[in-house]
């Protein structure tokens, strides 16, 4: 999904009183599955726009994003292979992604 | 939505081109003691400010430091330019009490142009591919009844017009991302539209017909003096070699063909190879 429809999705969200929060690869060392710039939104309801991942890290990282909707605080999280704190939810290409999630107040 | 978001929204709404920079990382003044020296929270930016840079615009927003304010100008037309998303960090300023800045270039280039010149059921399956890729996608064909936007409805823009004197109004706006691709299948036309593409910085010209027809088509170019080098750029017969046959499937050899040559990957292009296009089936 094109940032331009994930942007779309965040506006309605706003629209209709939603919290938001977006994630976005900011860096991909070794073979990761989408290259930086992928986006994906997350809004206080849990509904989703768009895809940071070929679906590995996806989840955890919709539940970073609930995290940072809370603490209102932006994260840069990495999630890999190398990472073993990330093992349980690591890519399985054994590739490294940076991804910052931060609110849209 | 307001703010830095809604201005690269409104500039993807107009295909214009946007680079969004974000604060992603702040590093210590000092990275041994880190508590030693607090940073000026009026000098370092927040984590997750931006700036918006577009062409012939002034930025919009700060990192709160005019020098620092003017490198990542400065990086963000680089990006733009190179059409890279990036990550670059930037050292404390021990001066200003300022943090070390990493950040995070995301750059929204326009979409891609493709061009197919001739209207028939390959061009429709090709139009549906291209947007599926996220190309801008016009259609030309000299022929009234063939050229309507009914019978390409996911065309950005349906052209009626002689291909070559269409493609040269637009030659000078052809670049390395955008594609030409002549479906026409007569040479009435497509000698015509490929001279007219031939000496620009498009990346990717491919003719589509049979071996036979391609060979006519080169002679027909040769007569009009193009070049070997010239030729070489020309991808003909048209996509690569994966038994299509539909004018679906066909589309999707020639996507293929053009990813690969963007990605300078080897694939087997139908111009390497010889025999029948069309495989009998069993």
């Amino acid at each position: 999904m094109a940032m331009r429809t994930v942007l779309d999705e965040i506006e309605r969200w706003q629209a209709g009183g939603h919290r938001v929060a977006l994630a976005r690869v900011v860096g991909v060392t070794g073979s990761g599955p989408r290259d930086s710039g992928a986006a994906m939104a997350v809004n206080d309801d849990g509904e989703v726009a768009g895809s940071v991942s070929g679906g590995c890290v996806d989840g955890a990282v919709v539940s970073a994003a609930f995290d940072v909707l809370s603490s209102g605080e932006p994260q840069l999280c990495a999630f890999g292979y190398s990472d073993d704190e990330a093992f349980s939810v690591g890519l399985t290409c054994s590739g490294t992604v940076k991804i910052f999630i931060e609110p849209l107040d | 939505m307001i703010g830095p978001l809604a201005v690269v929204r409104d500039c993807l709404r107009a295909g214009e081109p946007v680079v969004l920079v974000t604060v992603v990382e702040l590093s210590p003044l000092d990275p041994v003691s880190d508590h030693a020296v607090a940073p000026d929270t009026s000098t370092s930016p927040a984590l997750g400010a931006k700036i918006v840079i577009r062409l012939g615009a002034d930025p919009l927003g700060s990192f709160g430091e005019p020098t620092l304010d003017e490198t990542i100008a400065r990086d963000a037309l680089d990006a733009l330019e190179t059409e890279r998303n990036a990550l670059r960090s930037y050292p404390p300023n021990r001066a200003l009490h300022r943090c070390g800045v990493t950040a995070f270039y995301q750059v929204f280039a326009p979409p891609r142009q493709m061009v197919v010149v001739g209207a028939t059921d390959f061009t429709a399956a090709l139009v549906r591919v291209a947007k599926v890729l996220g190309y801008r996608v016009t259609v030309c064909d000299a022929r009234p009844a063939f050229a309507t936007a009914l019978r390409f409805p996911e065309a950005d823009e349906v052209v009626t017009d002689w291909p070559d004197r269409y493609l040269a109004t637009v030659a000078a706006h052809l670049g390395p991302r955008d594609a030409v691709c002549v479906l026409s299948h007569d040479h009435k036309f497509d000698v015509p539209a490929i001279l007219a593409v031939l000496d620009t910085r498009v990346g990717y010209i491919g003719a589509m017909g049979s071996r036979r027809t391609n060979a006519e088509r080169i002679e027909g170019l040769r007569r009009e003096g193009v070049s070997d080098e010239e030729l070489a750029r020309i991808m003909a017969p048209i996509g690569i070699d994966i038994g299509a046959r539909t004018p679906e499937e066909t589309a999707i050899a020639i996507a293929a063909e053009i990813i690969a040559l963007r990605a300078n990957s080897r694939v087997p292009s139908l111009r390497d190879g010889s025999g029948p296009i069309h495989q009998a089936r069993e």
